[in-house]
């Protein structure tokens, strides 16, 4: 796929990924009873410091919520690890490529 | 360790922040050597940096990152240092006078600066000589492997003190999710320990994570449930010892939560009830300590954990007290007014992790600025959820916040949050 894309339009997420993006954003504001609701979550901010604002208290709670749900096992020597928690989408985008659930 | 104490410069204090748990070992042992100071605040952050400076002017930093930010003079730790073997070379252990001042450690005082607690080397090392005992390691050399940090008093006394005087090995990592916390355990020989807290065995009980035979898991910042002590002990077919203490007193007590709720003090450790406080002294306890929480004494050396005194916060292990907070917040510039509340009620069902809120009176001023200029001064784990604007703070007439008032104008704002664009 090219990385030239038209001015005109980007090319769209595929369609299960924003379903997805609604669901994780739904599991991480209910497992860290954040204050702040699920449709709110810029899915581009950091979610770890700046952005969302998680520490690392946070970041353990949401690998078992994503450990429990989709299969996933987080692990820090992973080379995406420092990108999981850019955004809401890079989270998303892991969950999705690993998912065993 | 000689090398490294040959190049430490020449100020007589430093803060090791070293990361990786081998090298602040021996960064320690060097600074000891050298007749250094080890500074060990709880947080890292420009404010406690700035407030370590007026402690000890002449503080540098002894890092094993390259990249790290704190604004100190630093020494990089020799990136590339062969690690040793594992079998000793044989040379004597150097005597230490038992009064060299190895290290102060920082506690948040009220009024907004942290406060020095002296730690002198031959008081650290009965205290860990006497958890060895209590952990019933029988001389036998153990492997540990710590998910706490080096820094913290916890992790200084059972990951680096403890294996430097019984002759342990120790993980040089600080795995954080339950699946490294597994590869790091089945990487070490056995008899393994785990040095840990309530947060990480939770995770790894909740993740249904499989860890290697273990000797041994000790456990400590927070006191675990009776039924999460049981079940540690049966998932992973290990004794679960805990330890209890505080950053200014060092460890003073243990016990087999499975056996008994009931903790047995340290040798020489007495507890003195005084009105609504208790005082610890002896043993190893450099001098009269008022305790941060309420306990009973049930017997000569034993006590039971009741909770905490009402102006202190732990939040996942970390201490602070509402009064250091409130003083961060007020010393903003731009903030008229502001506290720091509690959100007990939801602890439990968040997990365990009860969460600071926070209502502020800062005219033009946004929750995320304010956030920002917090974040500079206080450990994250204590930034406000929510931070909540207000116009005043509800005070009465003799200038106190009724508990009542606060917790309805946080509860809410936390329903108008919550229901926002629905």
């Amino acid at each position: 796929m090219s990385d030239n894309a038209s001015p005109l339009r980007q090319p769209a997420r595929p369609a299960d990924n924003t379903e997805l993006q609604r669901e994780v954003a739904g599991l991480v504001v209910a497992a860290l009873n954040l204050d702040v609701a699920a449709a709110d979550i810029d899915p581009k901010a950091p979610l770890y410091g700046e952005g969302l604002g998680l520490d690392s208290i946070d970041i353990l709670e949401i690998a078992l919520v994503v450990s429990k749900q989709y299969g996933v096992q987080l692990r820090a020597d992973s080379e995406q690890n420092e990108q999981i928690f850019r955004s809401l989408e890079h989270l998303v985008d892991y969950i999705s490529a690993h998912r065993t659930k | 360790m000689r090398r490294l104490a040959a190049v430490l410069p020449a100020p007589a204090h430093l803060l090791n922040v070293c990361a990786d748990r081998y090298r602040f070992a021996v960064g320690f042992a060097a600074s000891l050597l050298a007749g250094k100071v080890s500074l060990l605040p709880s947080t890292h952050t420009p404010e406690v940096i700035k407030q370590l400076r007026l402690f000890a002017a002449d503080v540098f930093c002894l890092t094993d990152d390259p990249r790290c930010p704190i604004d100190l003079p630093r020494v990089i730790y020799p990136q590339g240092a062969p690690a040793p073997d594992t079998e000793a070379q044989s040379w004597p252990p150097p005597a230490l006078d038992a009064d060299q001042v190895a290290a102060y450690v920082f506690t948040s005082g009220s009024t907004g600066s942290p406060l020095p607690y002296r730690k002198t080397w031959g008081r650290l090392v009965n205290c860990v000589r006497f958890e060895a005992q209590c952990l019933g390691l029988n001389g036998q050399a153990h492997t540990l492997v710590g998910t706490v940090p080096p820094q913290h008093m916890y992790g200084f006394e059972s990951t680096v003190l403890m294996p430097l005087q019984g002759g342990h090995a120790l993980g040089s990592g600080r795995p954080f999710y339950p699946v490294d916390i597994c590869s790091q355990l089945e990487a070490v020989p056995a008899p393994r320990m785990l040095i840990s807290t309530p947060v990480h065995l939770r995770a790894l009980l909740a993740t249904d994570t499989r860890l290697p035979p273990m000797a041994l898991i000790v456990s400590a910042t927070a006191p675990l449930s009776l039924d999460l002590a049981h079940e540690v002990e049966r998932r992973f077919g290990t004794r679960l010892l805990e330890i209890y203490g505080s950053t200014e007193t060092g460890q003073i007590a243990s016990r087999r939560t499975t056996a008994t709720l009931e903790w047995q003090l340290f040798r020489g450790v007495r507890l003195v009830s005084k009105a609504e406080q208790t005082w610890a002294e002896g043993g190893h306890v450099e001098q009269p300590t008022l305790m941060c929480d309420v306990l009973e004494i049930t017997a000569e050396e034993r006590f039971l954990l009741h909770g905490r005194l009402s102006d202190l916060v732990n939040i996942a292990g970390k201490r602070s007290s509402l009064a250091y907070l409130n003083h961060q917040l007020n010393a903003i510039p731009g903030v008229k007014d502001g506290v720091f509340v509690l959100r007990e009620e939801e602890a439990a069902a968040a997990h365990g992790v009860s969460r600071v809120a926070a209502l502020v009176v800062a005219p033009g001023m946004s929750s995320a600025a304010l956030i920002r200029e917090l974040r500079k001064r206080i450990d994250a784990v204590f930034l406000p959820r929510p931070l909540v604007l207000l116009e005043r703070l509800p005070r009465n007439e003799t200038g106190k916040l009724p508990r009542e008032s606060v917790h309805s104008l946080l509860t809410t704002a936390l329903k108008r949050s919550r229901s926002a664009s629905r």
